[in-house]
């Protein structure tokens, strides 16, 4: 039984080893990066918009539409961050139901790695909107003696993101390979069905997640506000 | 009983423990969670965008500490580390 797709290791070029992981990344990389090429290769202003244009843009105003929800400061700026992620996320949770792939998301480097830029972006985000006085004096928030435990939950923050996903989505294929091992051909399908449904909820919770984290950092700090209504 | 299956026993039995008691309380935040949702939609039907993606992060971030049960059973069972502890003792 193998846990996550980095222990299938497809070619082995002396120190190099390209496992199951790499390759599903890279193609899910290609595949964005191809396709979001192709349709917007010959924009033209005057034409209506093709199908597959259409189609692209219902996706991108979607994440918009999202984003706006959560938070109201630099919708584009962070657009471009977590509504990357998404689709990276859901097109790599989509990757699992092609015949002979592992999900790349499976394995608990791809999350980590995912979780470090988000933990980067934040403080990136923060300093750019806020500067860097106003993001450092938001770890001693209430006062300077909650500072380890700022720390601590900004460290937190970090494993919880990217064992969330690894944990749903590993525990999905290994759900499957052991139903498949029990009860052959009909529950598997089921299980693969509801694993459909729980990778789109993981890409989207890890999105909104980060959205969170990010318009956190971004946002101006707690003033003692004074209510408009009754004026003490 | 040699330490193999000392450790196999111990394993095994605490891998069932922990999924029993790990999603026994997931389950039971889950359903509070989805229980208030519910009755929240049913007495504003309009606030039903806002609150389902609510539900669905709170659902989220609930059941990750089922999840994490979950994956400690999973190494516990198929990725022992106590295992290559124990190997050398029974072959060597």
């Amino acid at each position: 039984m193998q846990l996550t797709p980095d222990t299938i290791i497809l070619i082995e070029w002396g120190p190099l080893r390209l496992n199951a992981t790499i390759l599903g990344t890279w193609l899910i990389m290609a595949i964005l990066v191809g396709v979001s090429w192709l349709v917007t290769r010959r924009l033209q202003p005057d034409l209506p918009p093709g199908r597959w244009r259409n189609s692209l843009e219902v996706l991108v105003l979607m994440i918009e539409d999202q984003i706006r929800a959560i938070t109201q400061r630099g919708v584009h700026s962070v657009m471009a961050f977590s509504g990357t992620l998404f689709l990276f996320i859901a097109a790599s949770n989509l990757l699992a139901l092609v015949p002979g792939m592992r999900a790349p998301t499976g394995s608990l480097s791809t999350t980590v790695a995912l979780t470090i830029s988000v933990m980067l972006a934040v403080p990136l985000f923060g300093i750019a909107h806020g500067g860097l006085r106003q993001y450092l004096a938001g770890f001693v928030q209430p006062t300077v003696l909650l500072l380890p435990f700022n720390l601590l939950g900004e460290m937190s923050k970090g494993i919880s993101l990217s064992i969330r996903l690894y944990g749903n989505i590993m525990s999905g294929a290994v759900i499957a390979a052991i139903l498949l091992g029990i009860a052959p051909l009909f529950f598997p399908v089921i299980m693969e069905a509801f694993g459909l449904l729980v990778g789109m909820i993981q890409a989207y919770i890890f999105a909104v997640l980060a959205t969170v984290y990010i318009s956190a950092a971004m946002a101006e700090p707690s003033k003692p506000s004074i209510d408009p209504e009754n004026p003490s | 009983m040699n330490d193999l299956s000392l450790v196999a026993l111990v394993s095994i039995i605490t891998a069932g423990l922990t999924v029993a008691i790990g999603s026994f309380g997931a389950a039971l935040g889950e359903g509070r969670a989805a229980a208030a949702a519910m009755s929240a939609i049913a007495q504003q039907p309009d606030a039903a965008p806002a609150l389902s993606r609510t539900l669905f992060v709170s659902l989220a971030m609930v059941e990750s500490s089922g999840i994490y049960c979950f994956v400690v059973a999973l190494i516990l069972i198929f990725a022992n580390p106590f295992w290559d502890a124990v190997r050398p003792l029974i072959t060597g």
